[in-house]
């Protein structure tokens, strides 16, 4: 087996660092960061008592950062946010968070991330944004190019971020956050958990119920310690999010989402309504087309009559053997205990039970579409 | 003798058989196996080349033949539940038995003491 190319550029470290080596975790290198990819049970028992309860991960190596119009006014920083992404943001309403993607001017991916309006009404004029950490830096430096005059974006590194996900997360949360029930999927608040200022949005990216909670680095061991106090939430790492992700059938930036792909390719288009589809973001013809028409391509998932996993980079084949796609997320899951991968193809091959030929390492193997989420979203809506 | 590669391979060599699969350490390295593919019988390996592959939730990782041979036996329980890997990785968990094409060849792996201070 080949040895793990370790980075040689120093690895930053979040403030539950320790915390992480305490509980025994596997740290490693991600996105710059050393980070715990899994605790001592191991990324299945992860990844299952994430669906059966509630987990606890580490993620402050993803960007937070805020866009504030110096006018003070939602309208003036929702608009310029509106020039760069092609989500509704002018209609959000205080407290509310939203999914949407950084576009490039080919109506490419730059970034996917949140978007939230804080409820309070000091902060108006202010949007708070979470990004991926391996481009937090290239989606800052893109915002602030690109923002026009009378608003700004303020990268926030003295936060740290902590999501708290699984069926269980919201009776865990009430009694040391009793402001936690009364927010629904993708609602927001600031609050206080274990004497810790916070601000809690019902979010995730499991599938399942749950919540981010971005707290000030100085106090995140007390947040960390304060939730696993309940037997119920157990530290998980990388590793369980990622395949938890996988399961939900949500994108994952660099395998799914690249400066190539467009929100319409990559399934998102629900996520662009009606009020933006005239225009007004980066790409807007590309995008705009490929939604009236179709695109040259559409993400799937994919299962496998064998055992064997296909992952990245696999290339598929239609049944008349003409190579058609390529898989950019292959995995097993641990709730359905089979292989799954998330694929490009073209829209003709997309619809489920499409049979399609899979190659791992040169073998042919049987492969079907079915349709996502593998594993159902069970998010508590409103 | 037990004798191990670099690659966190072990092996283990009677008259000119050697019974070979990974380490505790590469098992522990893994974690939880879902997958595993070993080579066909009768196949005729090269030294360094992918004789096997073990698949983690994450990663699938090649297991490198340490010696030139051919296959005689593989362990089709493992295959069937690869967490016999992670639970006795230089037990039941072993993966295939290569006939030793040059005993010669043998020479040059590491002893445990060695093995450890590598991974140490």
């Amino acid at each position: 087996m080949s040895a793990d190319e370790l980075s040689k550029s120093p690895l930053k470290r979040t403030p539950l660092y320790d915390a992480h080596v305490e509980a025994g975790a596997r740290m490693v290198p991600f996105a710059g960061y050393e980070m715990p990819v899994q605790y001592s049970l191991g990324i299945i028992a992860e990844h299952t008592w994430t669906r059966n309860h509630a987990s606890l991960f580490d993620i402050s190596h993803m960007g937070q950062a805020v866009v504030t119009a110096a006018d003070g006014k939602h309208e003036t920083v929702a608009r310029a946010l509106e020039a760069l992404v092609p989500a509704d943001i002018v209609e959000l309403v205080p407290g509310q968070q939203r999914y949407s993607q950084l576009l490039n001017a080919s109506g490419g991916v730059i970034d996917d991330l949140m978007v939230t309006r804080p409820e309070e009404s000091d902060e108006s004029g202010r949007l708070i944004l979470v990004l991926n950490a391996s481009r937090k830096d290239i989606d800052i430096e893109h915002i602030a190019r690109q923002l026009c005059e009378g608003t700004r974006i303020e990268s926030c590194p003295d936060l740290a971020l902590l999501a708290l996900q699984g069926p269980k997360s919201g009776d865990v949360l009430e009694p040391i956050c009793p402001d936690s029930r009364k927010l629904a999927f993708m609602q927001a608040t600031r609050t206080q958990i274990a004497g810790c200022d916070c601000f809690v949005s019902r979010s995730g990216y499991t599938g399942e119920d749950g919540f981010e909670i971005s707290v000030g680095a100085s106090d995140a061991v007390t947040l960390w310690r304060a939730l696993l106090a309940n037997d119920e939430v157990r530290p998980c790492g990388l590793g369980a999010r990622d395949s938890l992700r996988l399961e939900a059938g949500l994108c994952l930036y660099g395998h799914e989402l690249d400066e190539t792909i467009s929100p319409v390719e990559a399934g998102l288009t629900w996520s662009i309504p009606k009020r933006r589809r005239t225009g007004g973001f980066p790409g807007a013809e590309r995008i705009l087309g490929e939604i009236s028409a179709s695109p040259a391509r559409t993400r799937v998932g994919l299962h496998f009559i064998g055992r064997a996993p296909a992952r990245e980079g696999a290339k598929i084949l239609s049944k008349m053997g003409d190579e058609i796609g390529v898989v950019t997320s292959g995995g097993y899951s641990p709730t359905l205990k089979q292989p799954i991968a998330l694929a490009y193809v073209p829209p003709e091959y997309a619809s489920a039970d499409t049979p399609l030929t899979v190659i791992v390492r040169g073998e042919p193997l049987d492969a079907k579409v079915v349709p996502l989420p593998f594993v159902p979203h069970r998010y508590r809506r409103a | 003798m037990l004798k191990y590669t670099e690659e966190h391979e072990w092996l283990n060599v009677e008259g000119d058989i050697a019974t070979i699969g990974i380490t505790q350490h590469a098992a522990t390295q893994l974690g939880d196996l879902v997958f595993v593919e070993l080579p066909k019988i009768g196949a005729s390996l090269k030294k360094g080349a992918a004789a096997a592959v073990v698949e983690s939730v994450k990663t699938a990782s090649d297991v490198y033949a340490p010696l030139d041979g051919s296959v005689v036996e593989i362990n089709q329980p493992v295959a069937d539940d690869p967490t016999i890997i992670s639970a006795d990785p230089l037990g039941r968990g072993w993966l295939y038995k290569l006939r030793v094409a040059n005993l010669a060849d043998l020479d040059g792996f590491l002893d445990e003491a060695a093995y450890a201070n590598l991974i140490a």
